[in-house]
């Protein structure tokens, strides 16, 4: 092409609806403007980033069968997407996958719901108030580099082989980082917010019941949202070491008798409800936070 | 409360405000700094009184002191013969940005001291449903009744300062005190606000005390301006505006107004001159 320079000139009496352009004028109104795909922070249209999102998964899928069922890597270490269902079948009928889901989702449960009644509370008065964040944030700052597995054998020894030890891992693998996050987000309130309500006529205690936590409550919820991720992490750790139900107790039990199957299974089945929670963490967003999401948009 | 009596502040009732002696010293690096020293004044029930000044000259910390969000080192605020030590419901107060609560919509906003105790607690039976009225009525005036369930998000920065104006005024305070309230606001929308605050003023008869670096502003708006000097914040000059009333923003066009937008100019100039750089002035004028 040497003379794309050269103005496009057209009968607008052809036809009425080609476009016309002169000299230097854009051609073809009505084309779309070209997309930058590789714009950085630029939008791409919502099916191509689905169809992205769904590649991702399809590639690892199809290596995954290329390697299994063309025997590359051997069916004791790498299981073939068959036998993985095969797998869920048969611990599905024996209710062995009912179970384990049950206790484990329990667990999280009692050990993130007590992680986040203890640190929301906290990390609000540790963001807002000085005094008590000179007491807690050095103590916490020397907790939070405590790694939690090493406190397994020490909680053994003194809430026994239970469900306190496994809740109790996962209170302390959430809480410190929680009150840190919670502390965090809370202190970003906006002072003027504050001197708003309080010409207003707000009590110091109204500050945090009227302000600060109905301000932070996206970010809290956010912050839970991540936390909960880092709590499956820590149950697994919990049900490696001491346990005789639940996932993680499932896939060492696997390892034992070499059903790379079932260890394929049970990551995967911690992986969906991973994606599940997040999910349903930013429906909960949407729904009762419609002008945070607004705000979002307009920004 | 909606009155239509007249705003012409009358010399023998008593100061709805009263600033007596006022200095505030903050400790800087280089020994103790004088914000303000000895700032005395009163504002008359109804009467709009602006502060101009320079940077510096502690226009906006005064304010914070008669807001109750700051505390003096000496002297003190009276409204109504009582001392101020904390923020209260006697007064209102629109500050610089909107400052509405971002979770609330804006009639939850206007109403929001009705979920403050204090507040609450005087507002049983038919007095809240007077406050709801009144709430409403405010928000009309301020011309947002089809925004009343808008989020602040979905508004405009100047629909937003009128929503804050709305708010300032729901707990029907003595004394309004607004910090520079039309500053982050383009040009055009600026003047809308100035003409709404100048009907609503004279409609609402409410005492203002008014802070802005804009001369031509505190013209428009005021009965009484008064010209503060920076190093140490200090009153300067007090000048009366005495334009008639209704104001419209036609009437910058006249000569009294520029008589008496070139009198404050000239105070804040000669206080200056020395100071200050061209530049700098350049901005102050505006």
């Amino acid at each position: 092409m040497t003379d794309t320079a050269a103005p496009i000139i057209r009968d607008p009496a052809l036809s009425a609806t080609q476009p016309v352009a002169y000299g230097n004028a854009p051609a073809f109104v009505g084309e779309p403007a070209q997309i930058q795909y590789l714009g950085l922070r630029t939008e791409i249209p919502r099916r191509l980033y689905i169809t992205l999102a769904v590649t991702g998964f399809v590639v690892l899928f199809v290596v995954w069968c290329i390697l299994s069922y063309g025997q590359f890597i051997s069916r004791i270490f790498l299981p073939t997407p068959t036998a993985v269902v095969v797998a869920a079948g048969k611990l599905w009928e024996s209710g062995l996958l009912t179970q384990d889901l049950w206790v484990s989702n329990l667990r999280i449960l009692c050990g993130f719901t007590l992680a986040a009644v203890v640190a929301i509370p906290l990390g609000m008065l540790v963001g807002n108030l000085r005094a008590i964040e000179a007491l807690l944030e050095p103590f916490l700052g020397f907790v939070r580099y405590m790694p939690v597995p090493a406190f397994i054998p020490l909680l053994m020894l003194y809430t026994g082989i239970g469900e306190t030890p496994k809740i109790l891992v996962i209170f302390i693998g959430t809480v410190v980082q929680m009150v840190v996050m919670v502390a965090d987000v809370t202190k970003q309130t906006q002072s003027d917010l504050l001197r708003a309500a309080q010409v207003l006529g707000a009590s110091r205690w109204e500050l945090f019941s009227k302000v600060i936590w109905p301000a932070s409550l996206p970010g809290i919820l956010d912050i839970c949202r991540l936390n909960l991720g880092w709590a499956w992490t820590y149950l697994v750790v919990a049900e490696l070491v001491a346990a005789n139900t639940g996932l993680g107790y499932r896939i060492l039990k696997a390892q034992r008798f070499l059903q790379t199957d079932i260890i394929f299974l049970y990551i995967f089945i911690i992986g969906l409800l991973g994606v599940l929670s997040d999910q349903l963490f930013k429906l909960a967003a949407r729904l009762l936070f419609p002008w945070a999401r607004q705000r979002m948009r307009a920004e | 409360m909606i009155a239509t009596t007249s705003t012409t502040p009358n010399p023998s009732t008593a100061p709805a405000l009263i600033v007596w002696g006022l200095t505030k010293t903050f400790r800087g690096r280089a020994g103790p700094v004088d914000a303000l020293k000895e700032v005395s004044f009163n504002v008359m029930p109804g009467e709009f009184v602006a502060l101009v000044g320079p940077s510096g000259c502690g226009k906006s910390t005064l304010l914070s002191i008669v807001a109750g969000l700051e505390s003096p080192t000496t002297g003190r605020v009276v409204i109504d013969g009582r001392s101020i030590v904390e923020p209260g419901p006697d007064r209102g107060m629109v500050f610089q940005r909107d400052n509405l609560f971002p979770w609330l919509t804006v009639r939850e906003n206007v109403r929001y001291s009705a979920r403050l105790k204090s507040i609450r607690r005087t507002l049983s039976g038919a007095k809240r449903q007077d406050f709801d009225a009144r709430c409403d009525q405010l928000i009309d005036i301020v011309g947002l009744s089809k925004f009343a369930k808008s989020y602040p998000s979905e508004l405009s920065g100047g629909m937003r300062q009128r929503a804050a104006l709305a708010r300032a005024l729901a707990n029907q305070p003595r004394v309004l005190l607004m910090d520079e309230p039309f500053g982050a606001l383009d040009a055009q929308t600026r003047e809308e606000m100035q003409e709404l605050l100048a009907r609503l003023s004279e409609r609402q008869g409410t005492t203002t005390l008014f802070v802005t670096h804009d001369v031509e502003e505190a013209v428009l708006l005021s009965d009484r301006i008064i010209v503060l000097a920076p190093h140490p914040g200090r009153i300067a000059r007090e000048i009366k505006v005495d334009l008639p009333r209704p104001r419209t923003l036609e009437m910058r066009l006249e000569p009294a107004f520029s008589s008496v937008r070139a009198d404050v100019l000239e105070s804040l100039y000669s206080r200056q001159r020395r100071s200050l750089s061209e530049s700098q002035l350049q901005s102050m004028v505006r």
